[in-house]
């Protein structure tokens, strides 16, 4: 039985990181290798890829931009989703149930038509081409998993905790503070983590409200395609590199993960 | 706020659920509802009602629109009639 | 038993407003286009509702449509039972889980243009691994000519990319089950099916609906990587609603049929998402 639940997953996991290995292995090609015939391994090892990457302004600042309104993302996501998720945790209130639907059904909007009016939407106030409009933007399908998965923590404390510290005298800004967001720290990790995931992986909408100054990282990668044809080599130590930060958050919240957000309201 | 391209009829619509949404509220703080099971399979709340009502009345537009060449008020006039019944039997 | 009281209102209003100011207004803006002709901001007419009897009966995106459907239905049909036998095969605790769980979201955290360069790459007989395995075995494969080799390599990137969310929601929803119910079932002896069916299937409901809800969304609303992966070829095999929609609104400038389009689009994935959502959290309702 587990040699059988062992394989199964040795399957699945080559099945992912194969073509994982593949772009890895191509990053430390040169182009002539690379398009010169199959090798499982790099031939004549190289970091030329790289060094294009790190040398070039335009190409790192792709990720530093990147970085820059994901963080700001995950933090107007978080600092705006702890108390409504406490709400939907604790009370019931007028339209309750409605609002949560609502709020799921803006992942809903097909992209292709909706840019242009978030474009004109941005620009109109002054926001185009900065940071704070790509995190905003990305807000909208952000905050309502960010509200769903902490909701899920929070129902799982039990309630007596509330009560007693008001009877104790504390004050909701102060108990919210000081006790009940570090009983949820585990949540809040998962949560960063998820909202981490969707923004750093979003292109269609920070392509969009973004042209020099906030460009990010996989709108910079176009550049590879010119006219003399793809440089194989960059895009794949690119692609690499955007792999990079991801799991260094997944490092940090491996452990929370696993507890459950599985008990939330829906 | 030229961008927006506003029109008249689509002006009028959103002002027409603005309206039926902040009327549904104060009705709600009036006279709250129960839940209640009417022909609908699932048991509803006025606004899961309200709800079921308006998406069932884009569809009909949408069918209308789509299959016969009726005057769009034919569809409307239906989807008035529809609302109405889900709300007060659904 | 939760308590009623309108004054949460107050810690949802800045969710509600931050949400609002970028949901509605853009949707309204897209009414408005939907029914006016659109030459440039200051000339357009408006026209009622002929766009949408126009892309009502357009051929071309009733196929697209047909294909979304097709490729959705798909992708949930195996991406959900995979990622509950994967979620069940992982270890439950210690180094060896936290491995896995980091393995498992590598595919997550690539941006979406790169899953597809990088599939574009691996599928390529010249000097992609799996393109050129395949062909070295004697199956004839080349996903931007052949349209079923197209059809598989866009599926199997999206296995490849999104059942590690669906395993990883399982997995966190296997571990909230409490030890005494499987200790229970040991001491009726209950086969692990039988485990499976009555205490691990009932708890996973919560995590499958919003598995379920995710990945049909964002299936039904796929569009960087096989535009990366095969552009929507051959011919327009793998061109999915939103390219179709795309290349209305950029590529022809069809603004007015464009958001017309968008909207039954956005209708249709309101209404099946309702329906998960209202089939699945209906049985609570009652209890």
């Amino acid at each position: 039985m587990t040699l059988r639940k062992r394989l199964v997953l040795l399957i699945y996991f080559l099945f992912l990181l194969v073509p994982i290995y593949w772009l890895l292995n191509m990053s430390f090609k040169s182009n002539t290798e690379i398009l010169g015939g199959l090798s499982l391994w790099p031939q004549s090892f190289t970091l030329d890829n790289y060094r294009v990457i790190f040398t070039d302004r335009s190409w790192y600042e792709g990720y530093l931009n990147s970085l820059y309104y994901v963080s700001l993302n995950t933090l107007i996501s978080l600092s705006v989703a702890l108390p409504a998720a406490y709400a939907f945790s604790r009370y019931r209130f007028l339209g309750d149930k409605h609002l949560f639907f609502w709020l799921l059904t803006n992942r809903m909007a097909p992209p292709a038509v909706f840019l242009l009016p978030f474009f004109q939407l941005y620009s109109s106030i002054g926001l185009f081409d900065t940071h704070i409009a790509v995190a905003l933007a990305h807000c909208l399908f952000n905050v309502p998993l960010a509200v769903w998965i902490l909701e899920g923590f929070m129902s799982s404390v039990p309630k007596e905790i509330d009560e007693t510290a008001y009877i104790d005298g504390y004050s909701f800004p102060t108990f919210f503070v000081k006790i009940f967001i570090p009983l949820i720290r585990s949540g809040i990790g998962v949560t960063a983590f998820f909202c981490f995931m969707f923004s750093w992986v979003e292109l269609l909408l920070a392509r969009t409200l973004t042209s020099v100054d906030a460009k990010p990282i996989a709108a910079v990668m176009t550049r590879t395609v010119s006219a003399s044809g793809i440089d194989w080599g960059v895009l794949a130590a690119a692609g690499v590199l955007t792999i990079l930060p991801g799991m260094l958050v997944i490092w940090f919240v491996r452990n929370h993960v696993a507890k459950g957000f599985a008990l939330g309201r829906v | 706020m030229s961008w927006m391209a506003w029109t008249l009829p689509t002006a009028l619509f959103f002002a027409g659920i603005a309206v039926l949404l902040v009327g549904m509220t104060l009705v709600e703080l009036r006279w709250p509802c129960v839940e209640r099971k009417g022909f609908l399979p699932i048991t509803t709340t006025r606004g899961d009602r309200l709800f079921i009502g308006l998406l069932g009345s884009a569809y009909l537009h949408l069918l209308v629109i789509g299959v016969t060449d009726w005057s769009v008020w034919i569809a409307s006039l239906l989807s008035l009639l529809w609302l109405c019944a889900v709300m007060r039997w659904g | 038993m939760k308590v009623q009281n309108n004054k949460a209102w107050w810690l949802v209003l800045p969710v509600f407003l931050l949400v609002a100011f970028s949901a509605i207004v853009p949707m309204m803006t897209v009414v408005n286009y939907s029914v006016q002709d659109i030459f440039d901001p200051s000339t357009r007419y408006f026209v009622g509702v002929d766009w949408y009897r126009q892309v009502l009966q357009d051929p071309r995106l009733h196929d697209s449509l047909l294909r979304q459907f097709i490729f959705s239905a798909c992708v949930l049909l195996i991406q959900i039972p995979l990622g509950i036998a994967i979620a069940l095969c992982m270890p439950t605790r210690g180094r060896w889980a936290s491995l896995c769980l980091i393995l498992m979201a590598i595919p997550l955290l690539i941006p979406w243009n790169v899953v597809g360069t990088i599939w574009q790459i691996f599928g390529r007989a010249d000097i992609g691994l799996m393109g050129w395995a395949l062909n070295a075995l004697g199956i004839s494969y080349n996903y931007a000519s052949n349209t079923t080799d197209a059809w598989v390599t866009v599926l199997i990137m999206d296995v490849w990319h999104w059942t590690s969310l669906v395993a990883l929601l399982c997995y966190s929803g296997l571990r909230a089950i409490p030890d005494v119910y499987y200790q229970a079932a040991r001491i009726d002896r209950a086969s692990n099916w039988a485990v499976f069916r009555h205490i691990q299937l009932p708890k996973l409901k919560s995590v499958l609906l919003i598995a379920v809800m995710l990945r049909f969304m964002d299936s039904f609303m796929i569009y960087t990587e096989p535009f990366v992966l095969t552009g929507g070829g051959p011919g327009n095999a793998t061109t999915f609603l939103s390219q179709t929609l795309t290349q209305m609104a950029i590529g022809q400038f069809d603004l007015g049929p464009a958001a017309a389009f968008s909207l039954v689009y956005f209708l249709i994935i309101l209404l099946v998402s309702w329906l998960f959502y209202t089939a699945m959290t209906h049985d609570d309702k009652n209890r």
